[in-house]
């Protein structure tokens, strides 16, 4: 999601606002799989973090006749996509946002004590990233994945700026008790 | 000074709710200056640093392992896409994304046009201004006691002085040419006599090519 892109997102949208399919397809072309590993981190399920991605840019050729350019196109497309993937996750009754559920479905991958029998403190790492609850998950990955600014993930998520800070910290405090049951020791804070 | 504390249940303090930003490059220029000014003298916030480094690193790593959607999810969209009703007129779109994507759909070689064509339009706009106050100056007896009044003949210029030029210099400028200002700024420009004879038109081409070269002028161009 490059601020360099020959022809901006926001002109995209406003190609798209009067019906312009290539401007779409553009602009799905640019964001479709950030979109998707979103989602998919959210959902945990590939089939509907593919659907989610066409409801998205579904909503985002209807609504860009609204679009007002006060964030960047890719903030609002990640605005979409937690309201969307967090309206499919309360549609399904095995998948409620609590970190109990969240605990149950990380089992499918490698649990962090496998993990680090394997002597790989990467992989532990990845796996205890996997582990956090959806709420940590998704600040995590804003953060450090999608480089969303604190005034962005504030507007994704929803919560006061002071908040997004608050919430990484015990995030990446949950993220070292995980690793320190699984045997790593890397200190808090 | 310890910015970070070892306590287990607290707050984070300012600049650590700020590294993981920091490890992403997504703080402004004066909290990113906070911080390293805090990581160079803290080594228990330095050393912090370094875990949400690889925590970043890993992150990344994750997101990159989960691959990326199939084709279905692009055919589904425009399916879709093509159920939708007829788009309305765009009028409703917000002017100012309109006008960004006006100039966005320029080419470059359109805008370099476009702005040569403004600055003839300027220099034009010049050109006529001066004229005019040249014609109300002999036409009436109106004087001013910044621009005598000059004759009609003679070598005249349009002239823009570059930014930082001094008052020195650009009376030392006028005194070797035997030039003196007639008129302006209009535009940035002032209109400007060269003796009081006219030049052959070869002459006054090397003139101003002369004048062109002096280091306090940054843009001359003949005027009648």
């Amino acid at each position: 999601m490059s601020a360099t892109h020959a022809t901006s997102d926001e002109v995209l949208i406003g190609r798209i606002a009067q019906g312009d399919r290539l401007a779409m397809q553009v602009l799905y072309g640019r964001h479709h799989v950030r979109v998707f590993r979103f989602s998919l981190r959210l959902v945990r399920n590939e089939s509907i973090a593919e659907d989610l991605i066409s409801e998205v840019f579904l909503d985002v050729w209807r609504q860009a006749g609204k679009f007002e350019g006060r964030s960047a196109v890719s903030t609002w497309l990640l605005a979409i996509t937690r309201f969307k993937a967090l309206s499919a996750l309360r549609k399904r009754k095995d998948a409620e946002l609590d970190d109990e559920t969240a605990a149950a479905i990380e089992d499918t991958s490698d649990n962090p004590e496998v993990a680090v029998a394997k002597k790989d403190t990467s992989n532990a790492l990845r796996n205890c990233l996997t582990a956090l609850s959806p709420e940590h998950r998704e600040i995590v990955d804003l953060v450090y994945y999608h480089e969303k600014s604190v005034e962005e993930v504030a507007e994704i998520v929803g919560i006061p700026e002071n908040t997004v800070k608050t919430r990484l910290f015990y995030a990446r405090k949950k993220l070292a008790e995980l690793l320190k049951a699984a045997g790593i020791e890397r200190g808090w804070p | 000074m310890t910015t970070s504390k070892q306590t287990v249940d607290r707050e984070p303090t300012e600049i650590e709710a700020l590294l993981p930003f920091h490890a992403a490059g997504t703080l402004n220029l004066r909290d990113a200056r906070r911080v390293d000014d805090a990581l160079a003298s803290d080594p228990d916030l330095a050393r912090q640093y370094a875990v949400i480094q690889d925590e970043y690193a890993e992150t990344i790593l994750l997101n990159e392992s989960l691959g990326a959607p199939s084709a279905r999810a692009m055919q589904k969209l425009f399916a879709a896409i093509d159920a939708e009703p007829a788009r309305k007129s765009a009028a409703s779109f917000n002017p100012v994304m309109r006008i960004a994507g006006f100039f966005s759909s320029l080419s470059p070689r359109t805008l370099a046009y476009a702005g040569v064509a403004g600055a003839f339009a300027l220099l034009l706009q010049a050109g006529v201004i001066g004229t005019v106050l040249v014609k109300d100056r002999t036409g009436g007896n109106f004087q001013t006691a910044a621009f005598p009044a000059q004759s009609k003949t003679g070598t005249f210029g349009l002239l823009r002085f570059a930014p930082d030029a001094k008052a020195d210099d650009i009376a030392q400028l006028l005194n070797n040419y035997n030039a003196s200002i007639v008129s302006g700024p209009k535009a940035g420009m002032f209109r400007v006599q060269f003796g009081d004879k006219a030049l052959s038109k070869e002459d006054a081409a090397q003139l101003l090519t002369r004048l062109q070269g002096e280091k306090i002028v940054s843009m001359v161009v003949s005027a009648d």
